[in-house]
């Protein structure tokens, strides 16, 4: 995929010079909030969307112009789109028949592809009958039935309860890894994303924000919007005064470790940024100070407890902020871009399921600030990454 | 209001209306099929009751003379004859253009579907007349085209819009789904599409049917013969084997069987409309 450009009949640019090489047997996932145009960049790909600019390449061939049925890939669509007039058997075997497969062949494919999925007891029942994980696996025994080069999944599993979602992405995961099939995969849900792919495609708007694999992703977000879409609690951001090593949080000031200041002070000299700017701290790199044995890294300080949520593995605390004008227009926008309700501007914090904080205390908090990102503003960037 | 009316009294309220219902529609066909047993002397001597007076009724004898009538089995076989011609041609020309409305962007699109309404809204008479000059002059008079394309330029239409309506309510899904399978676009739309759309086409059978067979005014002005006549204009020509005295009872039985195939096509194709087909091709 080369610089891939779609514009619709209004002139909006739904996907914005979008360059993806997916190699042979990865599993590379496409993920965004909703209308960030992951689903028209697959249906390009699948050949059901007209390219507006740029080159599809499949196999070293540029297949812009082809009809879906030349590019021999196969897509589980959101909504399945099973054929209801046809039985969950005669769904399957749909692609092979329109491929003129013999009827002895067709059946073997069928049976194997149905035992795979465990749908044997089901074949001769129409879609119509079936709950909605047994119609999510007939899509996608649709898909594997035929030797496609590529499967194509669009968010399969939205549609699903939240058990049944867990089960399904195991078995999406074991399947994709045992056919060793490329796959991309289109979903809105981070989880997703983080659990399932080789490498993860982060879109907004139509423009590719970075693409990496999940741990990369998680731990060196390229600017606001990866650092806040990644992760759950999601990142939290606060605004941040840096002089030198010493970064002015509304709880009071941290030392950052002397390679990441100076790493900072290079970008902030590079790209020319004053001003505030933010930082960004995951829930976990923070920890209730009295239940830290022994003495590490990082810094701490003191603030007010607002609501401890005890979760048994662990505790959630909310410590709220006042921030300066300027910063909350900048994260109010983020959360927008990110679908997100209205920010309080509170930290959550991730204690240790031992910690004795409640609400109302003020609580010595420790931060690792190893761990803790920068980003410019203005531009979103983080000046944490090298 | 309804709180306050006591279950039974609405309940019986509904049957009471039911029945009334009934009995408004069925009386004439009730009394049809009653005058059909009847022989023709107690008709001619008048015999008002519902049921024939003992010594009136004829039994089958009515039906058996009009169906040994040629003029009457002709006229049957015109009127199915054309009635199936012009209803399969509706339906399936509908079925073409419909899916191009519902599914592609063409210029003229809305004029296209405005057209067909306004063709439907014409009064069938005000055709009449040009039609009779221009059949006699081309050769299509007292023939069966003659009949079939009057017949068809006032059921495609309403074919149109209700296959457009079918078509607009499969996801488009269904059929970018088998694209993707392999199949062409001809194969999508015959293996998937019209499949998903046959209460659709159905019911614009069933309704093109009606109105072929029904019709009266094209049938007795656009032909002169057994040629073409089909059958509720062949029954206004019906004499019977005494021209003075009409047949009463030989029509009523000829007018009970002609109704016979419009009842066996409903109750085959009815089954083919069933509601929801669509239901399980999509979410959870
Ligand atoms: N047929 C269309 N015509 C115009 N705009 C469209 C069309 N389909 C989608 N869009 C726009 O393109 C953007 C991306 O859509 P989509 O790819 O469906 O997003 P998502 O990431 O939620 O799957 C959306 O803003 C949507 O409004
Ligand atoms: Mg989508």
């Amino acid at each position: 995929m080369k610089n891939i450009v779609k514009k619709y009949g209004d002139g909006f640019p739904a996907v914005n010079d979008v360059s993806i090489d997916v190699a042979d047997g990865e599993f590379v996932i496409l993920v965004g909030p909703s209308g960030c145009g992951k689903s028209t960049l697959l249906r390009m790909i699948v050949g059901l969307e007209d390219i507006t600019s740029g080159d599809m390449v499949i196999g070293g061939k540029r297949v812009n112009d082809l009809a879906p049925r030349d590019r021999n890939l196969a897509m589980v669509f959101q909504n399945y789109a099973l054929y209801p007039h046809l039985t969950v058997y005669e769904n399957i075997a749909f692609p092979l028949r329109l491929a003129k497969v013999d009827d002895a062949t067709v059946d073997a494919k069928v049976r194997e592809a149905s035992k795979t999925l465990e749908l044997d007891e089901h074949l001769d029942r129409k879609p119509g009958n079936l709950s909605g994980g047994q119609r999510q696996r007939v899509a996608m025994g649709r898909a594997i039935v035929r030797d496609a080069d590529a499967f194509l999944f669009d968010e399969p599993l939205s549609n699903l309860d939240a058990k049944l979602r867990g089960q399904m992405r195991t078995e999406i995961a074991r399947l994709q890894k045992r056919l060793g099939i490329t796959t991309v995969y289109v979903t809105h849900d981070q989880t997703e994303a983080m659990t399932l792919g080789d490498r993860v495609a982060v879109l907004k708007r139509g423009v590719l924000q970075q693409l990496a694999t999940p741990r990369e992703l998680y731990e060196k977000p390229v600017n606001l919007f990866v650092a806040g879409f990644i992760g759950s609690p999601p990142m939290n951001f606060l605004p941040a005064t840096v002089e030198g090593p010493t970064v002015t949080l509304p709880f009071g000031t941290v030392q950052l470790p002397e390679e990441r200041a100076r790493m900072v002070a290079d970008a902030v000299e590079r790209l020319g940024v004053s001003g505030p700017l933010i930082a960004g701290i995951r829930p976990e790199h923070f920890e209730d100070a009295s239940v830290l044995d022994t003495e590490r890294g990082g810094s701490t300080f003191r603030a007010q407890v607002d609501v401890v949520e005890w979760l048994g593995n662990q505790a959630y605390a909310y410590l709220p902020f006042e921030a300066p004008d300027e910063v909350t227009e900048q994260l109010a926008q983020l959360e927008r871009d990110l679908d997100g309700e209205s920010l309080r501007t509170q930290v959550v914090v991730s204690l240790d399921a031992s910690s004795g904080v409640t609400a109302g205390d003020e609580a010595e908090i420790w931060i690792d600030t190893s761990s803790m990102h920068l980003f410019d503003p203005a531009s979103g960037a983080n000046l944490t990454v090298g | 209001m309804a709180a306050t009316t006591p279950n039974w009294l609405r309940r019986s309220g509904t049957a009471l209306g039911c029945v009334l219902i009934l009995a408004w529609c069925l009386l004439p066909v009730v009394w049809i099929i009653s005058l059909s047993f009847k022989s023709q002397i107690a008709i001619t001597n008048g015999s008002p009751g519902f049921f024939p007076a003992s010594g009136d009724f004829a039994g089958w004898a009515n039906y058996r003379d009009v169906w040994d009538n040629d003029q009457f089995r002709r006229a049957i076989f015109n009127s199915i004859g054309i009635s199936l011609i012009a209803t399969l041609l509706s339906v399936a020309i509908a079925t073409l253009a419909a899916y191009a409305i519902a599914r592609l962007e063409f210029r003229g699109k809305k004029l296209v579907l405005s057209m067909a309404l306004a063709f439907a809204m014409f009064p069938v008479v005000s055709l009449v007349g040009p039609l009779f000059d221009m059949w006699r002059t081309i050769g299509l008079y007292d023939s069966w085209p003659g009949l079939i394309i009057p017949y068809m330029s006032f059921t495609l239409p309403l074919a149109i819009w209700t296959l457009s309506a079918f078509f607009r309510e499969i996801p488009w899904e269904m059929e970018q789904a088998a694209q993707v399978d392999g199949a062409t676009s001809w194969q999508a739309f015959r293996r998937v599409i019209v499949p998903l759309a046959a209460p659709g086409v159905f019911t614009a059978a069933i309704l093109t049917f009606f109105f072929a067979w029904n019709d009266f005014v094209f049938g007795i002005s656009l032909t002169s013969t057994e040629n073409a006549r089909p059958i509720p204009a062949s029954l206004s020509f019906f004499v019977g084997s005494d021209p003075f005295n009409r047949p009463a009872s030989l029509l009523a039985a000829g007018a009970v069987i002609s109704t016979i195939p419009i009842i066996v096509i409903v109750l085959l194709f009815q089954r083919k409309i069933v509601a929801g087909l669509t239901s399980g091709a999509v979410k959870g």
